[in-house]
């Protein structure tokens, strides 16, 4: 089947390492990591005490202190995104091509900080004191919602949810609906933002978090490593403005790659643990790469959703093995997280706008904290730090709960 | 603080204006820029620091600033 070519035309992020991207791209290149203390709530009593929390957002830089106050923080991350984004696109959207643009979010869980806070009211004050503005705050697709209305963008407009792949399959929709001719630019990536009581002790509850190293918090986050024991649980967006090869062209835009693989699966295995062969994970994979018509032998760069959990690491590793045979070896395998913590839902959002600026700058970010190799994880991890390769198919993964796995295969667009 | 300054920070709190536009005759709808989430939420701020509560007829015709001091001052 044969539809639009589909091209990348603009980035944004916000993240631990950075409240744009040239600041989150420059320190993740650089090795450093953005996981400190919690300082969002008392954490004292937890026993993962540590975030990849961002510091010092101002949403007022990006809206009225008015309407910021009616938004959960992960609204007000995906508002300040989604006008980045646009700026940075160059793409103006008015009254000829708006209905054109679309809005395609990813989040995983949505406003747990609005929920705890106004269960307590409804507890302590009782049920004829909770806000109106309870409802429009937590839902999810307020994401979207909130960023058509700062941005004029009147296309479909709605969220992904599953879990730690939301923002990937965002994109992956994105993605489709350019190619089917629905929209000519679709503004699309993952948000969140649960860093909250309830998001700590929820995670810590499935033993998923990192507790080893509170007091080191930079090295808690470190996938493929021995001494791994959980994610770090982290927060911010990454958004990518995807566009017909057409619009872009027609109006001169910078291309930055072209989308041409997606790949979904699902488990059909357990609730939290992936696949013991990562099966779905391969079946994910060779799926985008099938759908790009090209050869695994292809694809070298992987930005792994790598976690930093014991099954994750591991399984991914096989996965990557069962797809890729002996080229696995060659592949220069990276793990964002290691830097920024588990951004959940928006983990394939930010991955995917540093994948692309892999493929635009020829730098190819290494991975940290894998100090003492896990034997099992063999593989090209770019311990070494960071490195100037110019890769040709960037291959970006997300896995989450419920068994679902999503990859996405971004391209080197030679202009 | 008297009910008047309470009243104005609740609303400069609330709709995100100034001290100088909460006037006596500012019109919450047209002169602060409420919609009806920001009206009933403005009710429900007045009646907690108030103490009070304010049924659904009465909410109705609580239109401007002075018309919400007057029915405060009422109440109390």
């Amino acid at each position: 089947m044969t539809g639009k070519r589909v091209v990348v035309t603009g980035l944004a992020a916000i993240t631990p390492l950075g409240n744009d991207l040239a600041t989150s791209w420059e320190n993740l290149v650089a090795g450093k990591s953005g996981i400190g203390p919690i300082t969002h709530f008392d954490a004292s009593e937890y026993t993962s005490r540590i975030a990849g929390e961002v510091k010092g957002f101002d949403p007022e830089k990006y809206m009225p202190a008015k309407q910021a106050k009616r938004m959960d923080r992960f609204v007000q991350f995906a508002v300040a995104t989604g006008k980045m984004l646009v700026e940075h696109s160059g793409l103006v959207i008015d009254d000829a091509n708006a209905h054109r643009v679309g809005v395609l979010l990813g989040v995983g869980l949505g406003g747990l900080e609005t929920i705890e806070v106004f269960h307590s009211k409804l507890v302590e004050s009782g049920p004829n004191r909770v806000s109106p503005f309870m409802i429009p705050m937590l839902i999810s697709n307020m994401a979207p919602g909130q960023v058509s209305i700062f941005t004029g963008a009147k296309g479909p407009n709605l969220v992904t949810t599953s879990a730690c792949a939301s923002g990937q399959h965002a994109i992956g929709y994105a993605y489709t609906d350019i190619f089917m001719g629905r929209c000519d630019a679709v503004i699309t990536g993952g948000v969140e933002a649960t860093i909250t009581p309830m998001g700590v002790s929820g995670f810590t509850a499935l033993k998923a978090l990192s507790t080893a190293n509170n007091d080191d918090p930079a090295k808690a986050s470190r996938p493929f490593d021995n001494d791994r024991d959980g994610f770090v649980i982290g927060e911010g967006s990454g958004f990518l403005m995807l566009e017909s090869l057409e619009s872009a062209q027609a109006r001169g835009a910078t291309i930055y790659a072209e989308v041409v693989g997606y790949g979904a699966s699902g488990d059909a295995y357990h609730m939290t643990a992936p696949h013991e062969d990562g099966l779905g994970m391969a079946q994910a994979m060779r799926a985008a790469i099938d759908e790009a018509g090209i050869r695994p032998e292809d694809v070298d760069h992987i930005n792994a959703h790598a976690t930093s959990t014991h099954l994750n690491d591991l399984c991914e590793t096989k996965a990557i093995k069962k797809v890729f045979g002996d080229h696995a070896r060659n592949i220069r395998i990276t793990a964002n997280k290691s830097m920024t913590g588990h951004l959940l839902g928006a983990a394939g959002g930010m991955e995917g706008v540093f994948s692309v600026m892999a493929l635009h700058t020829g730098i190819i970010p290494g991975t940290i904290n894998r100090d003492t190799p896990d034997p099992e994880c063999d593989l090209n991890y770019m311990t070494g730090g960071s490195e100037k390769y110019q890769p040709e198919y960037v291959l970006c993964n997300s896995f989450g709960f419920g068994g679902t796995n999503c990859c996405m295969l971004y391209k080197r667009w030679k202009g | 603080m008297s009910v008047e300054e309470k009243i104005s920070k609740i609303i400069i709190d609330q709709l995100g204006v100034s001290a100088e536009e909460v006037k006596p005759e500012a019109s919450f709808v047209e002169d602060l820029g409420a919609d009806s989430l920001d009206l009933t939420e403005l009710i429900m701020a007045m009646e907690e620091e108030f103490g009070i509560e304010i049924d659904d007829d009465d909410a109705q015709k609580i239109l401007k600033v002075q018309d919400a001091i007057a029915y405060i001052k009422n109440k109390q």
